[in-house]
């Protein structure tokens, strides 16, 4: 069992004090903190071995080309990858996706054939689709959604049928929490021989993914939300497939041979690399990867199913709090207060030193859906302690007593 | 127990009563049957959405109305502006904007001719909320592009 007392320890970020109370960190989905190892790791590839990789024939180079592939075989084992060959370095999961959206959507969609997405998407994997099915006249269908935010599966064999090409679900929803079957509709999916593509920008930091069990085509999700720099993001895809595609961008590193004609293409995954990838993010990555492995997932999502319970019990205490989202849910809560704008609460917690999303999250179907112009979220993870679900309901308390008075 | 001692300081400088009083009753809210203009702005930072729409008559504004969705600091900043706004000229209102963005950037003196608006002055200490305040402003401002 997690004791988040301890683990806060190996994350500076966190002692610190915002507007003189001691911070509380409540937006991890949006970007979460980073352990020392993580810090330690890109301190070291900068004071000791920094050099490009692939290509320096000297001591650093190799060093730095070593690491670079280390991290690679460490994020092939923490999702179950049957080979580091799945494994392409982006700078993040909408990168990723639209990876897939070029290289292999755009390639293969004609006019009639079907996307299907769910409604509850984050606009990263919704835009890349909406932008493919322009440019081939494919047509974009939409997942039923229950009324507590679930994705409707009873009709999987009329949704997905031999037109549909790809299905283009999130693993865990970044407003909602909803924990999407997605084993259950690959399954569907490779029967009607669509392919599909996971965000899990949402759950690989928070619950263990084996991809062969999901058994989707392609994963997605960023370094940054999972302890590790921004500007490092991952995409699985099943090797034959990667095999098939043509490069998303071209340039140094993704080649064989070049001539002036045309050119020869590296070998997987670096066919999908071009240019000097982010190393000590990738670096990063691997450190990151080896904390939470050392951690535990199994108990890094028992940790936030704790928090989130109670993180739930104690807000529908506070009366005028609506929480959206099904019961079943990853680590987050979405939610508004009374009459009180997020924005305007959000800046209420803050000055309590509270720190939680507000807005639409970059997903605005799924405000439409709520019917609400946006929202606030608290997001948990390893770190997060009862105590801070406390300060936030103390802060919402605060923020309720200033908007009743100050009319 | 009073508020200041209650609440951190900060918060009553952006929060003033007269800001609460707008967001809670909106002046000027609501649409023209036949606007000379209207502009629909959309901030896709937070999803609030405002529409501004001008009645104006010779180079003068002769009513203005604001709808749309948003948090206090947005729909208080529509309400006031759209207040001060009926009666002045074109170059007048030209004139507020300017002065209404060098208030958002904490200069005071700009914003003495404004008025009420002067209680926003606080949101220039909160520089993610500024966007919140220069909503309405920037439809006001496409408004006039699209008068000229």
């Amino acid at each position: 069992m997690i004791d988040p007392r301890v683990i806060r320890q190996d994350f500076p970020v966190l002692d610190q004090r915002v507007n003189g109370r001691p911070l509380v960190y409540l937006d991890s989905a949006a970007t979460a903190q980073k352990p020392r190892p993580v810090i330690e790791a890109v301190r070291r590839y900068y004071e000791e071995y920094n050099a490009n990789v692939h290509r320096a024939i000297h001591a650093l180079g190799e060093r730095a080309t070593a690491e670079y592939e280390e991290a690679r075989r460490k994020v092939a084992r923490f999702i179950n990858s049957p080979s580091e060959r799945s494994i392409v370095f982006t700078k993040n999961a909408t990168e990723s996706i639209n990876l897939v959206a070029y290289s292999w959507a755009r390639a293969r969609l004609k006019p009639g054939d079907e996307i299907l997405v769910s409604p509850i998407e984050h606009h990263s994997n919704l835009v890349p689709w909406q932008l493919a099915a322009r440019a081939t006249g494919a047509r974009l269908r939409f997942f039923d959604v229950t009324p507590e935010g679930e994705l409707r599966l009873d009709d999987l064999g009329q949704l997905i049928h031999e037109r549909t090409r790809i299905v283009a679900v999130t693993h865990v929803s970044n407003v909602l929490g909803t924990i999407v079957p997605v084993a259950r509709i690959a399954e569907a999916a490779h029967r009607a021989g669509a392919v599909v593509v996971v965000d899990g920008a949402q759950s690989v930091p928070h619950l263990p993914v084996d991809v062969q069990a999901l058994g989707c085509d392609f994963f997605a999700f960023s370094g940054h939300k999972m302890g590790a720099p921004t500007g490092i993001g991952v995409l699985y895809g099943r090797e034959e497939l990667l095999e098939a595609m043509e490069p998303f961008l071209g340039g140094g590193d993704m080649i064989s041979s070049v001539r002036l004609e045309g050119s020869r293409w590296a070998e997987l995954p670096y066919k999908f690399e071009a240019g000097t990838p982010p190393i000590a993010q990738a670096i990063g990555l691997g450190a990151a990867v080896d904390y939470l492995s050392a951690t535990g997932m199994d108990a890094v999502y028992a940790h936030e199913q704790r928090i989130t319970s109670y993180a739930r019990e104690r807000l529908e205490q506070v009366p005028g709090v609506v929480i959206y989202g099904p019961r079943e849910r990853g680590g987050l809560i979405t939610f508004n207060v009374d009459e009180i704008h997020p924005h305007d609460l959000a800046t209420v917690l803050d000055q309590h030193g509270v720190a939680v999303r507000a807005g639409h999250h970059c997903a605005q179907p799924v405000m439409e859906w709520l019917g609400v112009p946006a929202t606030a979220r608290a997001s948990f993870w390893l770190y997060t302690t009862e105590e801070d679900v406390d300060r936030l309901v103390e802060a919402l308390w605060a923020a309720k007593e200033f908007f009743g008075h100050v009319a | 127990m009073s508020l200041e001692s209650s609440h951190p300081v900060k918060l009553n400088d952006l929060y003033r009563d007269v800001i609460m009083d707008h967001y809670r009753r909106p002046r000027n809210k609501g649409t023209l049957p036949e606007p000379s203009v209207s502009v629909d702005l959309h901030n896709p930072v937070c999803g609030d959405e405002i529409t501004l729409q001008l009645v104006v008559e010779g180079d003068r504004i002769r009513q203005a109305r604001f709808s749309g969705r948003g948090c206090s600091i947005s729909q208080a900043s529509a309400s006031m502006m759209t207040q001060q706004l009926e009666g002045k000229t074109l170059a007048e209102a030209e004139d507020m904007i300017a002065r209404f963005k060098q208030l958002m950037h904490g200069d005071e003196q700009a914003g003495e001719t404004l008025g009420d608006l002067m209680a926003l002055h606080g949101v220039s200490k909160f520089p993610v909320r500024v966007k919140c305040a220069l909503l309405s402003w920037e439809a006001l401002e496409r408004s006039l592009e699209q008068l000229r």
